[in-house]
């Protein structure tokens, strides 16, 4: 959408009369405008609203959808199984973001998307854009795993995947499980959200073993050939600072689960739990299925990585963990995945060419005691051959988890929470 | 089109550190140094400032406030990070995927920002009704 004069000086007029001063706005050339949609209030979405208020200087217009009333971040949820973190220390409200950069805000559930006719509908409404920002998570496939779908079933066995209650019955039943007792869970074949999640997980429930139920162990059954990231220092983890509390087993994939006697079976053994974890296979949220955006492999969404718009339908966009990209499903990565987009959406609806080089940062810390963590660090740069963000010199993992880094992690989490939510 | 703009002027009006704060006549490399700039704020904080207890304070876990920082002082870090002469936990790795041209545009885009503090971010109890 293009902005003329004479609508440039209606909105100068409007904001003379109001008796605000837009000297920013007078220097610009084209002013973006247009209102943009975001489906999905988490890392990515939520950031993606703030950077397109912030450096559109408010002229787009954004309205977030988000079902919840309160963010609640995966990133250090494993603590809470650690019994290091409770689910209140990670749970924020989005006042500020809306107060403090004038984002609309509509707490409903989309129930339908018409990408030809640019609109949405939701339970109470439906709602019109002229780009659209589908930020929707991750969706569980239950096709082979059809036992563990329903509600009660995941209060017997959580998956905890999504960080809220389920994490808060997991800790609880760690809790309640006696001195001896076995706690299984398993790792799906990547990719999934948050690739060190399930090796930290494992790390934080073997701190509460050591600590408290020093006759417990963890069994990871992993679907993968081995450990996913951070191999090396995870594989130190289980064998020295929690040797004898840590069972890894790879290239164990699930083949069913009887939820009442919470046993699982793989295609190699049987193993009986007393609590037990099943993180389901992924892909993109609900809401890019129903824009049909999950072109590869049935699961994730292929987009333009200047823009982040989807390769199937234009002026439809997809950020974060819903993305096919050979990057790791971060909150870093959902957060710069969104100011690109944000930035790139600025651009265009100012006719203006995106940046053609993007570049970013992903810090990805997992915290393997009450205190101690450790890093993966990539810079990722575009490659203009392949069309794809890819690995720039210098990216690597930890020499050794430390306590220092287990600041830098805390201080982390402080700031990335910071950045996305006020 | 006059509603949107008119709405867009009225949501405007609740973000004045935005209006103020930077301008929409930019270049392509400032458009390119502001997305790869706001990377940094997952540990530096939204346009460098880091959240911390007051404005004198640098940081919370000795992590920097970038804000405001001097030029030539963020230029001199990165490279040393770069070249290894400077020892970090995680910078380096960062600061060995930059080109210099970027570390310099960086210094430029941090150093220009004006420091404050960030917002603070209470954290609540999760409610009955949070769906997971």
């Amino acid at each position: 959408m293009q902005t003329n004069r004479r609508d440039f000086m209606k909105l100068a007029g409007f904001a003379a009369a109001m008796g605000i001063s837009i000297p920013a706005f007078a220097r610009a050339s084209k002013l973006p405008i247009g209102r943009v949609v975001i489906i999905g209030g988490g890392y990515a979405g939520a950031t993606a609203a703030k950077y397109l208020r912030m450096w559109s200087l408010g002229a787009i217009e954004v309205v977030v959808i988000e079902p919840n009333q309160q963010f609640v971040s995966c990133p250090l949820s494993n603590l809470v199984l650690g019994g290091n973190k409770s689910i209140d220390d990670l749970t924020f409200g989005y006042q500020l973001l809306k107060s403090n950069h004038g984002i609309q805000w509509v707490q409903d559930q989309v129930t339908a998307i018409d990408v030809d006719a640019k609109k949405i509908s939701m339970v109470r409404g439906e709602l019109s854009y002229d780009r659209l920002i589908i930020a929707p998570g991750i969706d569980f496939i239950y096709d082979s795993l059809p036992m563990l779908q329903s509600a009660e079933a995941q209060k017997q066995v959580p998956h905890a995947w999504k960080a809220g209650w389920q994490t808060v019955n997991l800790r609880k039943q760690l809790e309640a499980m006696p001195n001896g007792g076995v706690f299984v869970m398993n790792v799906p074949s990547a990719p999934y959200r948050c690739p060190p999640g399930p090796y930290e997980r494992a790390s934080q429930a073997a701190y509460y073993f050591k600590n408290n139920k020093p006759k417990s162990k963890v069994i990871v059954l992993d679907a993968n050939a081995e450990i996913i990231s951070k191999k090396g220092l995870f594989n130190k983890v289980f064998n020295e600072m929690y040797a004898g509390l840590i069972d890894y087993r790879p290239n164990n994939a699930l083949v069913t689960v009887d939820v009442a006697s919470k046993t699982v079976t793989t295609e190699f053994e049987v193993v009986k739990a007393d609590v037990l974890n099943i993180i389901p296979p992924q892909r993109a949220g609900k809401p890019a299925q129903m824009a049909q955006l999950n072109n590869v492999d049935k699961r994730w969404c292929e987009v333009d990585f200047l823009t982040y718009e989807s390769k199937l339908v234009s002026n439809v966009h997809v950020i974060g963990d819903a993305v096919s990209a050979a990057l790791p499903k971060s909150a870093h990565m959902a957060t710069n995945q969104a100011k690109v987009c944000a930035n790139a959406i600025v651009q265009l609806m100012a006719g203006l060419a995106p940046d053609p080089m993007p570049v970013f940062a992903n810090t990805c810390y997992s915290y393997v005691s009450d205190k101690s963590a450790m890093h993966v660090a990539n810079v990722y740069r575009y490659d203009e051959m392949k069309r794809i963000m890819v690995s720039a010199e210098g990216g690597g993992v930890s020499a050794a988890p430390s306590e220092q880094e287990g600041a830098y992690a805390a201080a982390w989490a402080t700031n990335i929470w910071s950045d996305v939510l006020t | 089109m006059k509603k949107t703009i008119i709405t867009a002027v009225i949501i405007g009006l609740f973000s004045p550190m935005i209006v103020s704060a930077l301008d929409l006549d930019l270049n392509s490399n400032d458009v390119h140094i502001r997305s790869l700039a706001a990377s940094c704020a997952a540990c530096h904080g939204t346009l460098g400032n880091a959240v911390r207890r007051s404005n004198s304070e640098p940081s919370i876990n000795s992590i920097p406030t970038l804000a405001g920082a001097k030029k030539d002082d963020i230029i001199a870090k990165l490279l040393a990070f770069k070249s290894g002469e400077r020892t970090a936990t995680v910078m380096h790795r960062h600061a060995k995927g930059l080109t210099t041209d970027e570390i310099t545009a960086l210094a430029e885009y941090f150093s220009a920002q004006t420091p404050s503090m960030p917002t603070p971010l209470a954290s609540q109890k999760l409610r009955e009704n949070h769906a997971n």
